[in-house]
């Protein structure tokens, strides 16, 4: 765009240790955390002096943190099993509708993301107090997902758009009934984007905070939840050992499905 | 919508229409329960006590109580300085990448993105980690004698702020990027055949052409830093109390369900005109499309 | 009226890796002239013009403006009008805004700017649009904002790059006789980039055809299209008929040329008085016929074994309803209208 600009030599230079600043502020926390994560002392040296997986040992060691993350992994697939095929469904819906009736259920489906997490979060605890299902998984779950599911559609609903229906009617032409339809040709095709929408489903559980704070206690506390309580009262480098490995799941997570979409 | 003149096939049209709505409906049952019910269900809380009898005394006391003003001044405080920030920091980064070719844009634009894929509780730990008085930041300037003294950079209002811009920059380089990426190369090549230096193509073409991405880029910073929670509450220390935080005490500590509905309804209030102004903004935008070159 | 001034284009050069865009292209434009390059696409010719906006930098070579070398020369610093092929109309402005932009610029007075901007788009006939959006505008309307907008500021120099690529047949020729026009009012050197070698013709003082980064010939129309210089020229603008020199027989018996011939099709006859004693007769069978309203177009398959196309006009066309395929025909030119094709093969 500013290639019509091709001196002005000093505003570019400019311009460009500018955004490696920014950038640099971006990347910043989650990378400085790693090294400290592999320092032998508990106070904040860096770079650290002695070096040591005590910190990892720490957290694969300790009940309390395991349990907490089987909870979340275990929500966390849970999560994906249930919003993905429920976005699936919404947004083939959205796509056939089209008008009016399309762009109200969209609106509505993405209702959670807009909202407050604080609001949904002391809102479903209302609710479920009242059922008294506060501090159970299923509650927990419930609001995972209603998280999810937008942020499955936001996938989804382009790859629908992409989708040539005309394969579905010719489908149906050669006699499948709609399960067959939806599971044997719309699934199949949408592979990279279920795929992405599953991570996606799956990351928004796992590092949803909020709500798991006020509906999520005791045994069903999650990872999330266990990490910001403890930030909350110190620094126990055993964080940083939980964040290292998470950046690190995530990254190669991200990388497959990227490098699958180039494929 | 076509009309079908066949009452037959009208007939198939409308069952078909209602099969594909009924594809929505489990994930718009999930949605009404836990999301549109739990809201329903705080207006309601709002209005009882704890006997369960309806009443209004939650709003009053709420609504006089200097907290509840001082919560929603911190909260405005936060969403305008962390908007402000990403402005001035995000713009620039945004004219950088739009200006670069499309690949090189695209790997750039992935390390931007990255922050967001890690958890907001790994990048807040970070930050505490950076900004703590025995942190790296603090380590780094009292090492090498730039201050004397460690300076206050957490759990106050500063590192609330440098949290919350950092969440919130990418999200606002998304809009403000696409916009300017959209800008025919042709123009900035025409200005510049007209006599326009670097900083008159920006002013005068670059940045009317990106309003609209830095205003839905700002949107969105906006309303999502007015329910912001994790990040106050680890990097403020108790000492910055927005909304969010409050109601989360009024619950907590104080049991005071009623209460914390009311400040949950203030705080559903206040994206609602936020969200109310924002498109009246806009309209106004489209109006005035036509500007002068002198202007 | 500031008198116009000339262009040198010395030697340039500019290739992307492998590819050669420009392979040393030397020109010399003279001032207040109407210069085309005229080529397909990949020909260099809008390279050539991005080189001397200043949008493309030279690997090597010179080009001056004038007495002044801008080769290095910063694009905004120039002075030169351009009109690009999508128009680059800026979208947040109305019609007038976008033509006193440069003025604008120029820190010109705001009521004189007005009056100027005003006075551009009289002449370019759009005197009443000033308050307009350009989105309400038609593609012929804002190819006229575009021009307006190029000449406000009086430049030197003007660049069009395909300016009427977009529009439909019977717009772009009312635009072709009008930037012409304009040109002529003005004076202006400009320098006009098309693939269209029927729009070359019409509007050029001269002619440069270009065809992989080089300049094959420059000429006036005329010339250009009766004397090609090369085949590659010759078969650009237009039905060639390069015929190898034994299917051609001179009508009063001397020696034919030695070297191949070009005969447009339009220059042939099937009546030999009509064709002076020095023309020449080409002998054939007619292969296909095809009345295209004002003239016959006939496909004759010579003696020698290539095929020509002959076109007669209608007027001067009478029997031609009646030629069977099949039926030998011989087809005459005037000498004036044979030209030879030194080094090309038929």
């Amino acid at each position: 765009m500013l290639e019509a600009y091709p001196d002005n030599r000093p505003a570019r230079i400019l311009l460009w240790s500018f955004c490696a600043l920014v950038m640099a502020f971006l990347m910043l926390p989650t990378l400085v955390v790693v090294p400290l994560s592999f320092s032998a002392s508990n106070l904040l040296e860096f770079p650290p002096r002695a070096y040591s997986l005590r910190w990892y040992e720490a957290f694969f060691g300790s009940a309390t943190w395991m349990a907490a993350l089987r909870t979340s992994l275990i929500l966390g697939t849970l999560t994906a099993m249930v919003a993905v095929p429920l976005g699936l469904l919404a947004c083939i819906s959205i796509n056939r509708l089209g008008g009016k009736a399309a762009a109200t259920i969209q609106a509505i489906l993405l209702t959670p993301s807009i909202v407050p997490g604080i609001l949904l979060a002391i809102g479903l605890f209302f609710v479920l107090a009242a059922q008294h299902l506060v501090g159970t998984l299923f509650g927990v779950l419930v609001g995972h997902v209603v998280l999810a599911i937008p942020v499955a559609c936001i996938v989804l609903l382009p790859a629908m758009a992409r989708f040539d229906w005309n394969q579905v009617q010719a489908a149906r032409s050669l006699g499948a009934d709609w399960a067959r339809a939806i599971g044997g040709i719309i699934v199949p095709q949408l592979q990279i984007s279920l795929l992405s929408a599953t991570l996606m489903a799956f990351l928004t559980s796992l590092d949803e905070s909020v709500i798991s704070i006020f509906v999520a206690s005791g045994r069903n506390s999650t990872l999330p939840k266990l990490m910001f309580l403890s930030l909350r009262d110190q620094i126990d480098p055993t964080i940083a050992a939980i964040s290292t490995l998470w950046t690190a799941i995530v990254v190669v997570a991200v990388l497959i499905v990227t490098l699958r979409q180039k494929s | 919508m076509t009309v079908i003149a066949d009452p037959f096939l009208a007939a198939d049209a409308r069952r078909e229409r209602r099969f594909f709505l009924s594809l929505s409906l489990p994930a718009l049952f999930i949605v009404g329960l836990a999301a549109i019910l739990p809201i329903v269900w705080i207006i309601r809380q709002s209005f009882l006590t704890t006997g369960g009898e309806y009443t209004v005394g939650n709003y009053e006391k709420v609504l006089s109580s200097g907290l509840t003003w001082s919560a929603l001044v911190t909260t405005l405080e936060l969403s305008l300085g962390t908007l402000a920030i990403c402005i001035l920091l995000g713009t620039p980064l945004a004219l950088a990448l739009a200006s670069v070719r499309p690949r090189v844009a695209n790997l750039l634009m992935a390390f931007v993105m990255l922050p967001l894929w890690t958890s907001i509780l790994v990048r807040t730990y970070g930050w505490l980690v950076l900004l703590r008085r025995d942190g790296l930041i603090n380590a780094a300037l009292t090492g090498s004698g730039l201050t004397a003294e460690p300076l206050p950079l957490v759990y106050n209002f500063t590192g609330t702020l440098i949290g919350m811009v950092h969440y919130m920059l990418p999200l606002f380089l998304l809009p403000v990027y696409a916009a300017m990426r959209d800008i025919d190369a042709n123009l900035v090549r025409a200005s510049a055949s007209m006599g326009a230096s670097l900083g008159q193509a920006i002013r005068t073409v670059i940045m009317p052409l990106s309003a609209g991405g830095i205003f839905s880029g700002s949107t969105i910073v906006f309303i999502y830093t007015i329910g912001f929670f994790i990040t106050p509450a680890v990097l403020g220390g108790g000492k910055v109390n927005p909304l969010s935080i409050r109601i989360e005490r009024t619950l907590s500590t104080f049991q005071d369900w009623g209460s914390a509905s009311v400040l949950g309804i203030l705080l559903l209030v206040l994206m609602a005109l936020i969200g109310v102004m924002f498109l009246a903004a806009r309209r106004l935008m489209a109006r005035n499309n036509v500007s002068t070159a002198h202007a | 009226m500031m008198k116009s001034l000339p262009i040198t284009i010395d030697s340039v050069r500019k290739a992307y890796g492998s590819y050669v865009a420009l392979d040393d292209v030397s020109l010399d434009i003279r001032g207040g002239e109407f210069l085309t390059l005229l080529g397909p696409s990949g020909s260099g010719k809008t390279t050539l013009l991005m080189a001397l906006a200043g949008f493309v930098r030279p690997d090597s070579g010179k080009l001056l403006l004038g007495d002044r070398d801008i080769t290095r020369l910063a694009p905004n610093k120039r002075d030169i009008g351009i009109v690009f092929q999508n128009y680059a109309l800026f979208p947040h402005m109305n019609v007038l805004a976008n033509v006193e932009y440069p003025l604008a610029l120029r820190k010109t007075p705001k009521a004189e700017a007005r009056q100027r901007a005003l006075d551009a788009l009289a002449r370019v006939k759009l005197k009443g649009l000033a308050e307009r959006n350009i989105a309400a505008l038609s593609g012929g309307q804002r190819q006229r904002v575009a021009l307006a907008r190029a000449i406000v500021f009086e430049p030197r120099v003007m660049l069009m790059d395909e300016p009427l690529s977009a529009l439909d047949k019977n717009l772009r020729e009312t635009m072709q006789y009008e930037i012409r026009r304009l040109h002529d009012d003005l004076g202006i050197t400009t320098i006009y980039v098309t693939h269209d070698q029927r729009e070359a013709l019409i509007m050029s003082d001269r002619v440069a055809v270009m065809n992989s980064g080089r300049i094959q010939q420059i000429d006036t129309p005329q010339q250009i299209y009766d004397r090609p210089s090369t085949r590659f020229v010759a078969e650009f603008m237009g039905e060639a008929n390069i015929v190898a020199p034994g299917s051609v027989r001179r009508i009063d018996g001397a020696d034919a040329s030695r070297e191949a011939l070009m005969i447009r099709a339009e220059s042939f006859h099937l009546d030999a008085k009509l064709v002076g004693r020095d023309g020449v007769a080409l002998d054939g069978v007619l292969r296909a016929k095809a009345f295209r309203g004002e003239n016959w177009l006939l496909t004759l398959a010579l003696d020698g074994g290539q095929e020509i196309l002959v076109s007669i006009p209608a007027a001067l066309a009478s029997g031609c309803a009646e030629l069977a395929p099949g039926r030998r025909l011989t087809a005459y030119a005037p000498a004036a209208k044979v030209h030879a094709m030194p080094g090309a093969k038929a």
